[in-house]
């Protein structure tokens, strides 16, 4: 049954279309008490593609992402990574995270801080993969050669978040969870840094779920854009945006854009 | 010619520089001079009304003393320097041991944590008599006061420092994996460093009271009983030079706290 996983790994994802889907849910219900969070939702991902996801507050955007990656659990229903359970996908460095707030560790410089993965988790059995970049070469990545020693307070917000995508892509994870990653920064900031997040998704071929608020950026990031309803949380409908790749800025004054993202603002007011 | 022209067109770094220097010489000599001017002043009051030494001494027959009796000064410093550290040491290791006990398990700190908040509700002055008599005149005694008068500042301090991981780094935590030594190590101690050294700049000062006070109670020597001593006798120049040896003592506990605060937490 796990044969196919085999073969992938090592493999550059991006490279080859993945039989097995990046993550599948059937059924997945989350609870918290008496309050249910997400009810019987079904998704599959397919491996490699961008997905963002939208929905009003209290919809369970960041309780799918936390489903996901093993950090709470379902209450019902199936959650597979790759065709592994979350936690042998977490075990196995399958999936990364970037949170809202960097969550870098504030006495450790920006290298220090992408190193950190290599140096937690195998008491507890986890099996680090290195990636094919150093932790370096994935600061330089990220736009930060020469800031290698700047401990995170010497950083700017958006300067944190990029050593947060570099910390989450050391072990080359295939799946990349952010939940609004760029929420809390400047308008200029986070069109930059969206830019930069295609860029580094179109070369490591990753699997990227990013949770925002943002109409615009979903429709800009996203190849489909997954509309949650509240109350409790369900799928609402999968939008296909269909727009020229590679994805440019001036891409948001076009008419299609515009249409995607008021087609998304009416579905969101139905939710 | 040409170069008288130039002087005073400056260029604006020099002068900003200037200017930079000019506000900091004045930052230091306004508080200096006030503390010149205000022992002046007690200086020329206790001249002027005639104040006999043994209420107030003047300044001047203070300097006399400190500098006569240095050697005496410096036998009673010692003793109490090593109770003050050894206490220092005793109270913040305790505290921060049972504080790591507190925040691995909630039971411990229910069983716990009332008798400690009791224990800190006990007037220092009261229970230093009894600690006298459970360890001797001794040394032992002055050390487990200072020890105490450290302890709870610190373990509440520690325990909020330990806590004070956020969210996110936990959940980051669980996503590799970490183990809860892991967690311990790279996150919570690192985290709880501001706060255990803010509460260690209070117990460097705190831990001399506690020896002092413990001299009080009963001692041969150390600046405590040297202060009982002088003021029996009406010494007062001899107990002022003793407060401001015991006020130095603070001084160079605070600074060497300090001192390593900044080596240690750059962030």
């Amino acid at each position: 049954m796990m044969e196919p996983m085999e073969t992938l790994v090592g493999q550059p994802v991006g490279a080859a279309r993945v039989n097995a889907p990046a993550a599948r849910l059937d059924a997945a219900t989350v609870r918290f008490g008496t309050y249910t969070a997400i009810d019987k939702l079904d998704l599959e991902l397919e491996a490699g593609a961008f997905y963002t996801i939208l929905g009003p507050s209290g919809c369970g955007k960041s309780t799918l992402l936390r489903l996901v990656s093993d950090l709470i659990p379902a209450a019902g229903g199936d959650v597979s990574i790759f065709g592994k359970t979350t936690e042998e996908a977490r075990l196995a460095r399958e999936f990364a995270f970037v949170f809202q707030d960097a969550a870098l560790l504030p006495w450790r410089s920006a290298l220090k801080n992408v190193e950190l993965p290599l140096e937690i988790g195998r008491k507890r059995g986890a099996v680090i993969p290195t990636g094919p970049r150093s932790p370096r070469e994935l600061l330089e990545l990220v736009g930060l050669k020469g800031r290698e020693n700047a401990l995170p307070h010497e950083l700017s917000g958006g300067m944190r978040q990029r050593v947060a995508i570099a910390r989450a892509l050391l072990c080359q994870p295939k799946l990349l969870l952010m939940d609004e990653p760029f929420g809390a920064l400047d308008e200029m900031t986070r069109d930059r840094l969206n830019l930069q997040l295609l860029d580094i998704w179109r070369e490591t071929g990753t699997t990227i779920l990013f949770v925002t608020h943002s109409i615009s950026e979903a429709v800009f990031l996203g190849q489909k854009v997954i509309m949650l309803r509240a109350n409790p949380g369900r799928l609402r409908e999968i939008v296909d945006i269909d727009l020229p790749e590679p994805r440019q800025m001036r891409l948001r004054d076009t008419p299609e854009f515009n249409r995607y993202c008021s087609y998304l603002r009416e579905l969101l007011e139905t939710c | 010619m040409a170069a008288i022209e130039n002087l005073p067109i400056a260029d604006p770094q020099a002068l900003a520089r200037s200017t930079a220097r000019r506000a900091r010489l004045i930052s230091t000599i306004v508080p200096i001079g006030t503390a010149v001017a205000l022992i002046g002043l007690w200086q020329l009051g206790v001249r002027a009304f005639g104040v006999p030494t043994y209420i107030a001494p003047a300044p001047s027959d203070v300097a006399v003393t400190f500098v006569e009796k240095f050697p005496l000064l410096m036998q009673n410093f010692w003793p109490t320097f090593f109770e003050s550290v050894a206490g220092f040491v005793v109270g913040n290791l305790a505290a921060i041991l049972i504080a790591v006990a507190f925040v691995h398990s909630r039971n411990v700190e229910r069983a716990f944590f009332p008798i400690a908040v009791f224990v800190n509700t006990i007037p220092i002055l009261a229970i230093a008599p009894i600690l006298v008599l459970i360890f001797g005149p001794g040394m032992t005694a002055k050390v487990v006061i200072a020890a105490l008068i450290c302890f709870f500042p610190t373990l509440v301090n520690m325990v909020r420092g330990l806590q004070s991981v956020s969210p996110q780094t936990l959940e980051l935590a669980r996503i590799l994996s970490a183990s809860k030594a892991e967690v311990f190590w790279k996150m919570r101690l690192p985290s709880s460093l501001p706060f255990l050294f803010s509460a260690l700049k209070i117990s460097a000062t705190t831990s001399v009271i506690g020896a002092i006070v413990g001299e009080w109670v009963g001692a041969d020597l150390g600046l405590g009983a040297l202060i009982i001593d002088a003021t029996f006798n009406f010494n007062s120049p001899l107990l002022y030079a003793t407060v401001l040896m015991s006020s130095g003592l603070s001084v160079l506990m605070f600074a060497l706290v300090t001192l390593a605060e900044r080596r240690i937490v750059r962030w």
